[in-house]
């Protein structure tokens, strides 16, 4: 399988990508530049934690309007799947493809820490390899990981069963305690933790790696 | 012609940095302050533009697609003299 990680200006993360994808689970990976919109035959794609464009403005803000957001934004709306780690799931809401938005920590503080996740629905090409309710050790590093939307867009989130992981023990003050999210077509995912800095037992926890091979198992299936 | 766009945290979304602000002024002595909103101000100097009414329009077009996040923003345009 193929993934194609999304480099813009700021990103920093991108390299973890690769390496994960690459290296810790054998699978083919490149670099996709902001402003190309190919996508270089990615089978799925993958938007990377960061500053992207400095995160002037707000975070996400500006990357949205890249020329590669527009060939991503085709993808999505095909069926491809597409994740977006922290920065990047700043981005995928600021362009639309995720509901709702991410503000400041509560307690105002960047956090860098592994945290406790609870995967909150298997139904996805991301979490098919879990069990409702799993623990996941992962961890975070934001300062703009609060998540938060309507009452009405909470509500259906999870009524539709959108809601991917939930904190365990809510450190940013996050509506409903909720980490990441799926669109409506399930195949886009965007989450503030790091999954990719937990595919190598040399950092701790390897839980990150179950999000891949989720994936991985899932594309094997289609692709046959 | 500027035009003054600005955005701040909807009423209903948490402001944890105008938080922090309200809580050092009480602490410097300002009992009276019950709570601060932070913002951002943009000033966009317009070039062509006919008119006050079209510069507004254009202002209230930018801030809507671009300045403020309508999830957690709301803006106020204003035409500068």
């Amino acid at each position: 399988m193929k993934f194609g990680v999304v480099v813009f200006p700021g990103s920093n993360c991108d390299h973890d990508a690769w390496y994960a994808t690459t290296q810790n689970l054998g699978q083919q990976a490149e670099f996709l530049w902001h402003h190309s919109e190919d996508l270089k035959g990615a089978d799925a794609i993958i938007l990377p934690g960061g500053f992207s464009y400095g995160d002037y403005l707000r975070c996400g803000a500006i990357a949205r309007f890249s020329p590669i957001m527009n060939a991503v934004r085709r993808f999505a709306q095909e069926g491809g799947p597409v994740m977006g780690f922290c920065n990047g799931f700043q981005i995928l809401c600021e362009a639309g493809l995720l509901p709702g938005a991410l503000l400041r920590n509560a307690g105002m503080k960047f956090i860098c820490r592994p945290v406790e996740l609870e995967v909150g629905t298997t139904n996805s090409p991301f979490t098919n390899a879990l069990t409702s309710g799993q623990r996941l050790t992962v961890p975070i590093a934001h300062g703009e990981g609060c998540y938060q939307a309507e009452e009405s867009v909470l509500d259906q989130l999870e009524a539709e069963d959108r809601v991917a992981f939930r904190y365990v023990d809510n450190p940013n003050g996050s509506a409903r305690s909720i980490a990441g999210i799926l669109s409506a077509g399930r195949n886009v995912l965007g989450m503030m933790p790091h999954p990719e800095r937990a595919t190598d037992p040399l950092m701790g926890s390897t839980d990150g790696r179950l999000i891949f091979d989720s994936l991985i198992s899932a594309y094997a299936l289609t692709s046959k | 012609m500027t035009v003054r766009v600005y955005v701040f945290p909807k009423a209903t979304v948490l402001d944890p940095q105008g938080q922090a602000v309200r809580n050092a002024l009480v602490s410097q002595g300002h009992q009276s302050v019950a709570q601060v909103r932070q913002g951002k101000v943009f000033d966009l100097q317009l070039e062509g533009v006919a008119d006050a009414a079209a510069a507004r329009a254009e202002g209230e077009q930018i801030a809507h697609d671009v300045l403020a996040n309508p999830v957690i923003e709301s803006y106020r345009v204003e035409v500068l003299a």
